[in-house]
């Protein structure tokens, strides 16, 4: 049982770690903004531009900059996940870590609130740039959106596991994964159009990842204002999924680890 | 009966064909300081490793401070701490901000006294607040020591602590640690291939060649064993061949 415990000090240690590296680095803090804000002006354009030329569009002028936003919450997610484990290795931290009180869960626990706060803080300038900028703002649809907004956050940790355990499994010449992966899930996500766009066979393929749900879900409440409960339902049973087996995966990977010795040399 | 702190029985590691740590029973007192002495690849840091629960044995049992590491490594993580200069501690963040850190992570009691305390006593208060990557080896392992003795551990696991130092403060370090030992009643397992620093700190040498514990006993007694002057000669008599049994032949 003790191997179960949560602590909420060796949890809150941990953030404070990545608080303090963030804090102290300029160039971190600019990164997190940096691609979300430039993102959110090009589809702002992009939008102003369409609202003449297309019918469709007129009438759901925050399709493609909720698109945007909510993909780009997705990819926090999982990049601030995976970053949390990539500055322990470039900082050849993890064997001290590891043979310190922290549990593998706890560690987990403290990557998602890093994750959630790096996702925050990098997507917040994005979001008052729409606002300002583009009269839209996310959140005027509703507590829904938050729970589409959960859902991918969920995903973005459990594709964020995966890739750690990648990491782990092949030190840090796969680190790269960490930028990459999430978009193969882009053209099945069905973003910036519906899933129907795509082939029947693909269609299938799209429905096994949540985030097909959720962007289908904005479009439903963007465009109809309906919110569609079955499409939630679906991202969070397919989230389920993918949450254990991130989980699996991770626990696998820290286990070969502590097989292999590779906690303790860490690099490529 | 002294008390025993480290307890290994039949410890095997293999990693696929390769054997590196090879069927090794030993056992460390506590409150003593016991070397693991031997050539690059003998298996040190791989033992030092399964002691901490960092790498999991192929078989063997292990008993820390009279608890298994395998079944119970979080009871017996809080006991104890780690120092390599092989593994870093963040170089972007500060002297404090990582003591204040690890000082959380080990749940110190009052963590600005005790990091107080340790920068006092380890000399490092005015680098408290320097990048830890801005420092000289010898004020990284100062402060990497004081890392290690942020939880007051029992049983304190030092991993060549003295590599790449000037022999002032290699000398610092090593009385320091005498005094930490001696003071706390704790017990010190060190790696190492420095005979000198073997030689003055340790109780209780381990010598290794190959994964296999092939001599062990004081330092004094070695010594006289092999009939020589010092423990380095005495490794060379190991690493090249000269085992006790051949030098008694001749």
């Amino acid at each position: 049982m003790n191997n179960l415990n949560l602590s909420s000090r060796r949890i809150s240690a941990l953030v404070l770690r990545h608080y303090y590296l963030i804090r102290g680095s300029i160039p971190r803090i600019l990164e997190m903004a940096y691609w979300p804000t430039v993102q959110m002006v090009i589809w702002g354009f992009v939008t102003q531009f369409f609202i003449g030329h297309s019918s469709w569009l007129a009438s759901a002028a925050g399709v493609l900059i909720g698109a945007v936003l909510l993909w780009d919450l997705l990819f926090r997610s999982q990049i601030g996940f995976s970053m949390c484990f990539l500055e322990e290795m470039w900082s050849r931290n993890l064997g001290h870590l590891f043979v310190s009180p922290l549990r593998p869960h706890e560690f987990i626990i403290s990557m998602i609130i890093v994750s959630c706060l790096r996702g925050f803080f990098g997507l917040l300038p994005s979001w008052i740039l729409a606002f300002v900028f583009f009269e839209f703002s996310i959140f005027s649809y509703g507590l829904g959106i938050v729970a589409f907004f959960s859902c991918l956050m969920v995903m973005g940790w459990s594709l964020g596991m995966i890739v750690i355990a990648v990491v782990l499994r092949f030190g840090l010449g796969a680190e790269s994964l960490a930028w990459v992966a999430i978009f193969a899930f882009a053209p099945i996500s069905a973003v910036y159009y519906p899933v129907e766009t795509l082939p029947a066979w693909l269609q299938i393929v799209a429905w096994c990842t949540p985030s097909a749900y959720v962007f289908e879900g904005m479009r439903s409440v963007l465009i109809d204002n309906i919110f569609q409960y079955d499409l939630l339902l679906g991202a969070i049973l397919v989230n389920i999924v993918y949450l254990f087996a991130g989980i699996f995966v991770f626990a696998f990977s820290f286990q070969g680890a502590r097989k292999q010795g590779k906690l303790l040399q860490t690099g490529e | 009966m002294q008390k025993l702190a480290i307890e290994v029985n039949s410890l095997i590691k293999k990693f696929g064909s390769t054997t590196a740590v090879d069927n090794i029973s030993f056992n460390v007192e506590e409150g003593s300081i016991t070397a693991l002495l031997g050539g690059n690849g003998a298996g040190k840091t791989t033992i030092i490793s399964m002691l901490m629960g960092l790498l999991i044995p192929t078989s063997g049992n292990i008993k820390i401070l009279g608890e298994d590491i395998i079944t119970d490594r979080y009871s017996i993580l809080p006991k104890t701490n780690f120092s390599s200069p092989y593994v870093d501690l963040p170089n972007r963040l500060t002297v404090q901000e990582n003591l204040n850190v690890y000082a959380n992570l080990y749940s110190a009691k009052d963590v600005k006294k005790q990091i107080a305390s340790l920068s006092e006593r380890l000399n490092i208060k005015s680098l408290l607040d320097r990048k830890t990557g801005q420092l000289s080896a010898g004020q990284k392992t100062r402060v990497a020591l004081a890392k290690a003795l942020i939880n007051d551990p029992q049983l304190l696991f030092l991993d060549e602590p003295t590599a790449s130092l000037d022999p002032d403060t290699a000398d610092w370090i090593r009385s320091y640690l005498q005094e930490y030992a001696a003071q706390r009643g704790a017990t010190i397992l060190l790696a190492s291939h420095h005979m000198g620093e073997v030689e003055r700190l340790s109780n209780n040498i381990f010598i290794l060649q190959n994964g296999k514990i092939v001599d062990s006993g004081a330092p004094k007694v070695l010594v006289k064993k092999y009939g020589r002057s010092n423990m380095e000669e005495v490794f060379l008599d190991v690493a090249r061949g000269r085992r006790f049994d051949s030098i008694i032949e001749n």
